[in-house]
C-alpha cells in the first residue's frame, strides 16, 4: 500500500497493517526532516505531490517490491504540505519471514520513492530564502547552492 | 484565434507543479491542440514563461502517466512536466 497524507505519519498504526503470525522480521524506514541541506541551514519545508500520477507510481514500487522481494507486506506514506524540523516526511515499512529480504526491500522501496514519484520539496532557509529542491541550477553542473 | 466555446475540447491542458507553477505564474492553463509533440510544447512554454530547466532533466506525463516526448497526443489530453523530484 501506498498512501499520501496531508496530516502527521501514524508510524504505530502503520506498523500494525504489517503483523503477521508468519513475519520473524520487520524492518521499518522513517525519513526526517533535517536542520540543513547542502550546507545551508533549514529552517522547515513544504512538500508537493503530483497526486494522481504519485500514488499510481507508489503502488506499482510497493507492487513491484512484493514481487521482487520474499516479503510479506510492504507500506510506504508520504507527507504533503508544510513540515517542521524533525517531522515525519516518509515511512516505509516492510515484513518478511527473514530480515535480510525486509532490509533489502525496505531499502529498495525508498530509493525508488526518491527516485520517480513525483514529489517536491520546497525548502526555507534562514537566511530569508527558499527554493524548490531539484531547482533549475542542479541541472547545471557549476551550479553550487552555498553560493548565494 | 477563433476559439470554440463548445465541446468536445480541442484544447490540451497543462497543469503544473513546484518549480514550474512558480514560474508560470499559474496552475493550468490550455492550449489549442495542433498536433505538435509534448517536446515542442514545453520548448514554446518554456520561452514563454522562461522555465529554467532543460528538456534533458525533465520528465513528461500525459493522462497522469509517465510518458514519451514524441508522443502522440489528442484533444482533451492532459500534460504536466516534471521536475526532477524531490521526495523522501
Amino acid at each position: 500500500m501506498f498512501r499520501l497524507t496531508n496530516t502527521p505519519i501514524d508510524a504505530a498504526a502503520l506498523r500494525a497493517t504489517l503483523e503477521n503470525a508468519a513475519a520473524g522480521a520487520c524492518v521499518t524506514f522513517e525519513g526526517i526532516v533535517r536542520n540543513h541541506n547542502d550546507g545551508r541551514a533549514v529552517l522547515r519545508l513544504e512538500y508537493e505531490a503530483y497526486a494522481a500520477l504519485a500514488n499510481k507510481e507508489g503502488e506499482d514500487i510497493v507492487r513491484a517490491a512484493r514481487e521482487k522481494f520474499a516479503i510479506l507486506g510492504a507500506v510506504c506514506e508520504h507527507r504533503v504540505g508544510p513540515l517542521e524540523i524533525g517531522g515525519m516526511a516518509v515511512w516505509v515499512g516492510v515484513s518478511a519471514a527473514h530480515r535480510g529480504a525486509a532490509f533489502d526491500a525496505c531499502r529498495h522501496i525508498i530509493n525508488e520513492v526518491k527516485q520517480r514519484v513525483p514529489i517536491w520539496k520546497r525548502e526555507f532557509y534562514a537566511d530569508g530564502t527558499v527554493e524548490w529542491v531539484g531547482c533549475a541550477g542542479c541541472a547545471d553542473p557549476s551550479h553550487d547552492h552555498s553560493r548565494s | 484565434m477563433n476559439v470554440s466555446a463548445s465541446p468536445p475540447p480541442d484544447t490540451i491542458t497543462v497543469e503544473y507543479f513546484a518549480v514550474f507553477r512558480a514560474q508560470a505564474k499559474r496552475a493550468s492553463e490550455d492550449l489549442p491542440f495542433d498536433g505538435t509533440s509534448p517536446a515542442a510544447i514545453y520548448d514554446a512554454l518554456r520561452a514563454r514563461h522562461g522555465f529554467a530547466l532543460e528538456r534533458a532533466s525533465v520528465h513528461v506525463a500525459i493522462n497522469d502517466t509517465y510518458a514519451s516526448w514524441d508522443a502522440a497526443l489528442t484533444p482533451g489530453d492532459r500534460l504536466v512536466f516534471i521536475p526532477p523530484v524531490s521526495g523522501g
